[in-house]
């Protein structure tokens, strides 16, 4: 995780009521009291947050927990009340209306929980949008359009109008939309809340597909806690407005910060979230078959219950860091913990 | 019912008997007492609103201006940009292109022929939906052919083709400007209410007086009463559209005027459409009205046969109106429908003769037609021998209906006039002035509180000290009668359409029609069969105004919770038990709503009826408008529209109370 910070947010507040902004003003950092007192709703309470470029970073929330307001202040559809945002180190907070367009129009693409497509516009009409805007020369803009829904796997459906495809389709239509300008920072707005679950599942996997294809920057919302866990690099809990923890899957689960996370974790099979390296012996001592210690446990249950023995576990670079065997895996798939 | 309007408190009752001993023994109590005045204001207070507002009028056309331009040259440039199109229309449909002034003018270019232009809407009814309707508007056009309707028709047709896209495009930018400023909106709502409740008549005077007697007056008053409910659409269906479709086109990088062309107004556009409907049916309600300040055309045929008494001539006239705005009413309703719907099967390649086949055999008529138009004139203009004419027969209908069938009209008509009409006449009448003041006060304050209770007392008010008293009475008892009756009729009828399917078709179908006819076109039927009168007033009322009580009762009905219903039917409710404990309180929200809608119809109907001789504040503007009295015209209409308001917000407070009681609104 050396990566460089893409964007960041300081201290950002979102108030909703009224003179939310004088408030602010004069009490630099309010607790719940004097919120409440004043008559103002905090939807988001001093959010800090670092986005690192080409991460996952999943914002996980129930509904009212303020996640969709948090990335809407990270965009800027909404104002924030007070805070900063960095982007590549430049505030847009402070940016103004003509630099921000700017902004979004090269360096964002946002994907929507109900599709948010044009329903007077084709499949390919709706996906050059962004660059019609821009006034890109068209046959340019339809070449491209051409390549990312290509890239989602539409092709044949370009002259069609959104509500003849389905919900799965709309949604791939939205992906590729949000691609063709070719954004750094990628924002996904529970993409795939409003989907069945079978073709949820095939989503996740189609959105895993592409950002290993592609390296983006991603802000993931989600109030699916499996979801999360499943494409997260980072998640961060949010509850009343506040970020209550920022951590990997697997952290959470091992160390939740308060009740409330564990009671999510408490649901999620741990083979599924812990790794080798959670579960192994340290040490450099055993010479078995090899196997990765980033690897989640669930996808080398089968291979360490069918060995006997111990497996020795190595790190990306192939260096020999400790050991696994049977016991440690079958108390992770049918202990309550599993954490020795 | 009385769960759903909660205990009715012994001193309610005792108010409304008090008002009910009042109204019937008013005079008398009065006059015991010695106090004249609270029966009559007297009329050394009266202040003379309608001097100073005839003053200000005549300062505003005489001697207004800012700098050297004066406010008529304003009005002169605005009637001349509307003429300009306006001319152009008239002479492609109905006079030709011509040369020369008066007798020696000589037609250089015939207008459009009859053939073209059924070509023409025959194409667009097919481009719009399909054969049917092509059929069917062909149909309407040739009907006005051959029944000589053909001429005035066409002059009809070209105001609606200038006023639409005058009203419906002004409406569309004040509406997109009311949805940007929100201060602005809260200013106009108020402006709009106002231009749609003040009967038409009372600023047809002022128009007349800045724009002078003509088509172009006719053009601005239309444009006046067609655009408001286009901006209110505009406005609510931009506010509607989903707000994750706006945070997408802020995140596609658009800038404002991207986001409100490419984005919201597209998104919606199909209820935009239904504002330009609205537009062009109200645009063809003003027909007649306009044709008293000077537009010709069907309207002009209606107004004149029916001031002479001419019933087969203004019946024949009137269903020409009819038959125009039904085949203009599906055309723009199906091309709403098309609009809103998107199909992939529309992108045909080829030159421009293959993509446009439909506009090209309409050009084709229209060139042969010109080309051989020399010839054979029956091709421009419908042979005169061949037209037929109906007018003999209504004229002989209604003699027999009136020969053979006088005694049952005669009794239908004096029962309500002995029973309902005159009552209530009395009774409104009868109540003196502060004490109806002081009801609707307390009433204001009951359903909507401190403020409505303030408009509720400063409106009556008005009415009072501007001498309008009386008058407003008759206004509210001619109004309240139809009203009532039309509830009687139009609430159970909804109800059946709601419950039943079959009836529902056919009662939407005849409900459909019934709004589709233009106010005037009420009239003429009963005036046949009940001559003038407060009764024939009230039939017209109930016919025009039915409507909306209908529709409304119906959705509420239907709006129902479905668990609801099988909630009362897991209970053993038997299917009258339904209905009267579950479907009509839950839906009593809604009934209220098109009661509501109802009394506005039927205030906007009250001066149509001025015609046939009432006596209200709708003959009140009628005479300001033959007398051009402006100052007269316009407090009476101000007049109308005050009682309007309080009807409206009072209804509407408590339809909105009922609401909150059932929890399908929340209360702020």
């Amino acid at each position: 995780m050396t990566s460089p910070t893409k964007l960041s947010c300081r201290n950002v507040w979102k108030l909703y009521g009224a003179n939310a902004q004088t408030f602010i003003d004069t009490h630099r950092a309010p607790d719940d009291a004097a919120i409440k007192k004043a008559g103002l709703i905090g939807a988001v309470r001093d959010a800090n947050l670092d986005i690192k470029e080409g991460e996952i970073f999943v914002i996980m929330g129930l509904s009212g927990s303020g996640k969709s307001t948090l990335v809407r202040c990270l965009s800027r559809l909404i104002e924030a009340t007070a805070g900063e945002v960095l982007f590549d180190g430049t505030d847009l907070l402070r940016a103004s209306d003509a630099q921000m367009i700017e902004f979004r129009r090269h360096k964002m693409g946002m994907v929507f929980q109900h599709f948010a497509l044009l329903p007077h516009l084709t499949v390919l009409q709706n996906v050059i949008f962004p660059l019609t805007v821009q006034a890109i020369p068209r046959q340019q803009a339809l070449e491209r359009g051409r390549e990312v829904i290509e890239l989602v796997g539409l092709n044949g459906r370009e002259n069609n109008y959104p509500r003849e495809l389905s919900g799965g389709q709309q949604q791939r239509v939205g992906i590729a939309r949000s691609l063709v300008a070719e954004p750094d920072i990628w924002f996904l707005d529970e993409p795939f809340s409003a989907l069945d679950p079978l073709i949820r599942r095939e989503m996740q996997d189609e959105f895993m597909r592409l950002q290993a294809r592609l390296h983006k920057t991603i802000v993931f919302i989600t109030h699916d806690f499996e979801e999360a866990v499943r494409l997260a690099d980072r998640i961060a809990i949010m509850k009343d407005g506040k970020i209550i923890q920022i951590a990997t899957p697997e952290e959470l689960v091992l160390a939740p910060a308060t009740d409330y996370v564990s009671e999510f974790t408490r649901h999620i099979p741990r083979s599924k979230v812990l790794t080798v390296s959670a579960l192994m012996t340290k040490g450099d001592d055993c010479n078995g078959p090899a196997i990765k210690a980033t690897a989640r446990i669930s996808e080398v249950a089968k291979q360490i219950i069918s060995t006997d023995g111990a497996l020795s576990v190595v790190d990306d670079k192939g260096q020999v860091v400790g050991s696994i065997d049977r016991a440690a895996v079958a108390s992770v798939l049918f202990g309550d913990g599993g954490m020795s | 019912m009385s769960s759903a309007i909660g205990k009715i408190s012994p001193v309610v009752w005792f108010l409304v008997a008090l008002t009910l001993v009042l109204g019937v023994y008013g005079d008398d109590i009065a006059g015991a007492l010695n106090v004249g005045w609270i029966m009559e204001y007297p009329s050394a207070l009266v202040i003379p609103f309608k001097t100073s507002i005839t003053a200000a009028m005549k300062w505003l056309v005489e001697d207004a201006h800012v700098g050297p331009v004066s406010f008529t040259d304003i009005t002169r440039a605005i009637a001349w940009l509307i003429e300009q199109p306006y001319n152009l229309a008239i002479s492609l449909l109905a006079t030709g292109f011509q040369q020369g002034q008066g007798s020696s003018a000589v037609t250089v270019v015939p207008a459009i022929s009859w053939i073209t232009v059924i070509a023409a809407v025959v194409a667009l009814g097919h481009y719009c939906r399909d054969w049917w309707l092509a059929m069917l508007t062909g149909a309407c056009f040739l009907y006005l052919a051959v029944l000589g309707q053909w001429d005035s028709a066409m002059v009809t047709l070209a105001s609606v083709m200038i006023a639409v896209p005058i009203g419906a495009g002004g409406g569309l930018l004040v509406g997109i400007w009311a949805y940007r400023h929100p201060t602005g909106e809260r200013f106009l709502s108020p402006v709009l209410d106002l231009m749609q409740t003040i009967p038409i008549f009372a600023y047809l005077v002022p128009i007349l007086f800045m724009f002078g007697f003509g088509p172009v007056s006719a053009l601005v008053a239309t444009i006046i009463y067609a655009t408001p409910p286009m901006i209110r659409i505009t406005t609510l269906a931009i506010k509607a559209v989903d707000p994750e479709i706006v945070d997408f086109g802020r995140m596609a990088g658009s800038t404002k005027r991207q986001l409100m062309w490419r984005v919201l107004v597209p998104s919606a556009r199909s209820s935009i459409m239904v504002g330009v409907n609205q537009v062009i049916m109200l645009t063809l309600n003003m027909v007649i009205i306009a044709s008293m300040i000077g537009a010709g055309g069907l309207g002009f045929d209606v107004l004149a046969a029916l001031r002479r008494l001419d019933i087969g001539a203004g019946f024949e006239a009137g269903i020409a109106i009819v038959v125009l705005a039904i085949a203009v009413d599906r055309l723009s309703q199906a091309f709403a429908v098309r609009v809103g719907q998107y199909s992939a099967t529309e992108t045909v390649q080829g030159n421009w003769l293959a993509r446009h086949k439909r506009t090209a055999v309409v050009l084709a008529i229209l060139l042969v037609t010109y080309a051989l138009g020399r010839f054979l004139p029956a091709l421009h203009e419908y042979p005169e021998a061949q037209t037929l004419t109906t007018g003999e027969f209504w004229d002989d209908l209604v003699r027999y209906l009136n020969v053979n069938y006088f005694d049952a009209f005669e009794g239908i008509k004096i029962f309500f006039l002995t029973w309902l009409m005159l009552p209530i006449k009395k009774f409104l009448l009868g109540v003196p002035w502060p004490w109806a003041i002081a009801m609707l006060v307390l009433l204001g304050w009951r359903t909507g509180g401190v403020r409505l209770a303030i408009l509720c007392g400063v409106l009556s008010s008005l009415i009072v000290v501007a001498g309008l008293w009386d008058k407003a009475m008759i206004t509210v008892y001619l109004c309240g009668a139809s009203v009532i009756v039309a509830t009687v009729i139009g609430v159970p009828l909804g109800v059946m359409a709601a419950l039943n399917k079959r009836a529902g078709h056919v009662i939407s179908a005849l409900i459909d029609t019934l709004q589709t006819l233009p106010s005037f076109v009420y009239l003429i039927p009963v005036v046949m069969l009940f001559r003038v009168g407060d009764f024939t007033a009230m039939v017209a009322i109930v016919l025009y105004a039915l409507a909306p009580a209908v529709r409304y009762a119906a959705h509420g009905v239907r709006s129902v919770d479905g668990e609801l219903i099988e909630a009362g039917r897991v209970s053993g409710c038997t299917n009258w038990q339904l209905l009267r404990m579950i479907r009509l309180p839950m839906a009593l929200p809604e009934i209220l709503l098109g009661i509501n809608q109802t009394i506005m119809l039927a205030l906007s109907m009250l001066v149509i009826t001025a015609l046939v001789g009432t006596r209200d504040l709708g003959q009140e503007v009628y005479i300001a408008l033959t007398k051009a009295d402006t100052g007269r015209g316009l407090v009476a209409g101000l007049a109308i529209a005050f009682i309007a308001i309080i009807a409206d917000r009072l209804i509407s407070a408590s339809a909105r109370g009922a609401r909150i009681r059932f929890g399908l609104e929340a209360k702020t």
